[in-house]
């Protein structure tokens, strides 16, 4: 599993777990971040918030979060996300 | 905690119809940006009332509403994700629900992200209240290619579910029959409920059997034992206070053994609408790209997207006042021909001449000064609450996050620091928006440094008189200095007093959406009225107040008044500064209001735009206006800092922190200016 801000734009991973306080966790759970959920990553800078498309919706997340979402990673070429 | 009647506060607002006994309750829920204060506005307009929830600073905004003879009161909801208890607002809408027991819930749905947004509906259908679903925005959707069937959902779910855009006032109607139909018992109400994954029913079995003795009143036993398994915190502390603790050891020791059980429960209630939705949308196909991601591919991109909310807030203030000034010019030009007649006609009645002045200079020139700048506000507050209802201001959060987390802020400090442009008032009680308490606070403490209109027409005024043709390049450095020394404070204030939790920034990015002339109109004139709410009291009692300062003792003569007395008090002050005393006074008073600054110098100069610039030399004058540009907040920004940060000792904190910069700022600048001109 991969911290979900290392994927590149495009690419899609799996939510494997989440790292952090019960009330981060339960947040991100209502926003749809829930075990085996696709998430695919619309922003991403290296630097800065990133953006990404999770039930359909488009969340801004901080770095530290994103570093706090671990994913499966799927592929990366980001072909599939257009 | 309970109240029997309906209360729906309606003191004061004219076209309050009362509300009787039996009217329907009716509470609207929904996840943020899904459009229920669209529907809400649409259904009350005016005659809503705008209050705060009891004990906290959420906004509660009830109306009534007449449907075919029956009377509803309607109740818009916080907006929440969810009814587990991590934020106010979620507290605040599961405890209505649970206690006040409304008649119907309206769960408004997102159309366009159906998915995400059934969330909330099915935590919703586990609470008592019968619950009429409305699929909001159906036109967005369409226009990011998502296709959905109300119809089919409906026979999925067993409620009633209504396609509706709420902008276009299209299904409303139909909304309301089945709010009557569920309420009156002729729908047939049978809702289908999430369920939770199979391993964890036996575990919800034992704890519903061990605390069903123990959970009081309204709350139901199954829906209190899923959050107690989900980890709510207030539940958690409710239910240890009302168990006996040989109970409570139990429960605690499933809780701890099932500690990551939530994740797995809001797992199956996706599960569930993933469930429920099928047959009903038709998502768009890969590649094809709605109107949302082709604006976003420039609107936050890290380039285009910080050059395009450059430009969109240079056409925000560009048009905000090349439209108001010259509203604002004609006011005044008014205002002068309506004191000239008021003092004429008092002068034919030969009233004495103290009256004459109180009412022309005192209660006139301030009042009416502030009555001026509503044009420039209004325009202000439109054009914000345009950007805000189109979803763009979310992209400007994002795009700005980096830069303020530099300053320990929050891309969500952005638009409560650009209200503060308008007036540092509704910038201060903005930052509400901040979930970080941290980032909140140094939010309420920088806002002040934001220039308000107010304090701009002063300025303009003043650095008219003072510089001529160059008048507008010294505003534009003020300004420019104002914000240099925000961020510069943010900075400190960052790393040095307020050290420590760093800010969580999840924020979700709704889609573009036209945006509801109502809604803004709405938005406009709910700022408004809180503007010139101020304005009447505290601006009139103040300039009155001032004015007698100013007037007593001496009859008119200043230099003998008591504004005069102090004023000389502080004279060394000014020394430094190369100021007189009267400059002082008009500093003071603009602790009152920004605006008074011109009125009182007006007041103790007369003409004060000819005379001023031949007292003081260049580098006096620009100490002058950066003084007046940093010095503390008018009253009501302090009383509004003190609301939102809970504590006098950080409102205090703030306020000398801006005396003491203003001060200092000023004697700098006079003293370094003497140096280079030479005297």
């Amino acid at each position: 599993m991969v911290p979900l801000e290392q994927l590149n734009p495009g690419a899609v991973g799996y939510i494997g777990a989440l790292e952090g306080g019960h009330r981060f966790i339960s947040r991100l759970a209502a926003l749809g971040f829930t075990p085996g959920a696709p998430v695919t990553v619309v922003r991403n800078y290296g630097h800065g918030p990133i953006i990404v498309q999770v039930r359909g919706a488009q969340i801004a997340l901080g770095r530290g979060e994103a570093g706090r979402i671990l994913v499966h990673r799927e592929d990366d070429d980001g072909a599939a996300a257009g | 905690m309970v109240q029997p009647q309906v209360d729906l506060g309606c003191h004061g607002s004219g076209t309050c119809a009362s509300v009787r006994e039996g009217a329907l309750v009716v509470a609207l829920a929904g996840q943020p940006n899904v459009g229920k204060s669209t529907i809400f506005n649409m259904l009350t307009g005016l005659s809503q009332h705008v209050g705060n929830w009891p004990g906290k600073t959420v906004e509660r905004k009830t109306g009534p509403y007449v449907h075919q003879g029956r009377e509803m009161a309607l109740v818009d909801l916080p907006g929440t994700y969810s009814l587990t208890a991590n934020s106010v607002e979620e507290r605040i809408a599961r405890d209505y629900i649970i206690h006040e027991a409304p008649d119907v819930v309206v769960a408004v749905v997102d159309a366009a992200i159906p998915e995400r947004s059934l969330y909330l509906l099915a935590e919703l259908l586990l609470l008592p209240a019968p619950v009429v679903m409305v699929l909001n925005m159906m036109d967005v959707a369409e226009q990011e290619g998502v296709q959905i069937e109300p119809r089919v959902l409906e026979a999925a779910l067993g409620i009633p579910v209504i396609g509706m855009v709420a902008t276009r006032n299209e299904g409303l109607a139909p909304m309301l029959d089945a709010i009557v139909a569920v309420a009156d018992g002729t729908y047939p109400y049978n809702p289908k409920r999430p369920t939770i994954l199979p391993d964890h029913e036996a575990v919800l079995g034992t704890l519903i059997t061990l605390i069903a003795p123990y959970v009081p009143s309204p709350y139901p036993v199954p829906w209190v034992a899923l959050k107690l398994l989900e980890g709510d915190e207030e539940l958690i502390d409710m239910m240890r206070a009302a168990a006996p603790s040989d109970v409570w050891e139990q429960v605690h020791a499933i809780l701890y053994k099932h500690e990551d059980a939530v994740l797995d429960i809001a797992g199956a209630r996706y599960t569930w609408i993933a469930r429920m939705v099928r047959a009903a949308v038709v998502r768009p196909r890969v590649g094809q790209l709605g109107l949302t991601q082709r604006l976003d591919s420039v609107l936050t991109h890290p380039v285009w997207g910080t050059l395009a909310l450059l430009a969109i807030l240079g056409v925000v203030f560009v048009l905000t006042y090349t439209i108001g000034q010259p509203i604002q010019d004609w006011l005044e030009g008014q205002l002068a021909a309506v004191s000239g007649l008021v003092a004429a006609g008092l002068g034919g009645i030969s009233a004495p001449v103290w009256l004459s002045d109180l009412i022309v200079d005192g209660i006139i020139g301030g009042v009416g000064m502030v009555a001026t700048f509503t044009p420039i506000l209004a325009l202000f507050f439109a054009t914000l609450g345009l950007l805000e209802d189109t979803g763009y201001m979310a992209r400007a959060a994002y795009v700005t996050d980096r830069l303020m987390h530099m300053m320990g802020l929050h891309g969500k400090s952005f638009m409560p620091l650009l209200l503060g442009f308008g007036c540092n008032v509704p910038a201060v009680l903005g930052s509400r928006i901040i979930e970080s308490p941290r980032a909140r606070l140094l939010t309420v403490l920088l806002a002040p440094l934001v220039p308000c209109a107010a304090q701009l027409a002063v300025v303009t005024v003043l650095g008219a008189a003072f510089f001529g043709r160059a008048a507008s390049l010294v505003v534009w450095a003020l300004v420019a200095v104002n914000l240099l020394t925000l961020a510069g404070l943010g900075l400190l204030l960052h790393r040095i007093v307020l050290r420590g939790e760093p800010s969580v920034f999840i924020m979700e990015l709704p889609l573009y959406h036209l945006p509801n002339p109502r809604t803004i109109g709405l938005y406009v004139w709910r700022n408004l009225v809180a503007f010139l709410e101020k304005a009447g009291k505290v601006i009139l009692v103040a300039s009155v107040v001032v004015w007698l300062l100013s007037y007593i003792p001496g009859g008119g003569d200043v230099d003998r008044s008591i504004l005069g007395m102090i004023g000389r008090a502080l004279e060394p002050v000014g020394r430094l500064m190369g100021l007189p005393w009267q400059m002082l006074v008009a500093l003071l008073t603009s602790f009152v209001a920004k605006e008074n600054a011109i009125a009182t110098l007006g007041v103790l100069y007369g003409d004060f735009e000819t005379v001023l610039p031949t007292l003081l030399t260049g580098p006096a004058a620009l100490a002058l206006l950066v003084v007046q540009m940093l010095f503390v907040p008018c009253v009501a920004t302090v009383a509004a800092m003190r609301q939102e940060s809970g504590s006098w000792k950080w409102t205090l904190f703030g306020v000398v922190l801006l005396l003491v910069l203003s001060l200092v700022g000023g004697i700098l600048v006079y003293q370094v200016g003497t140096l280079i001109v030479g005297g």
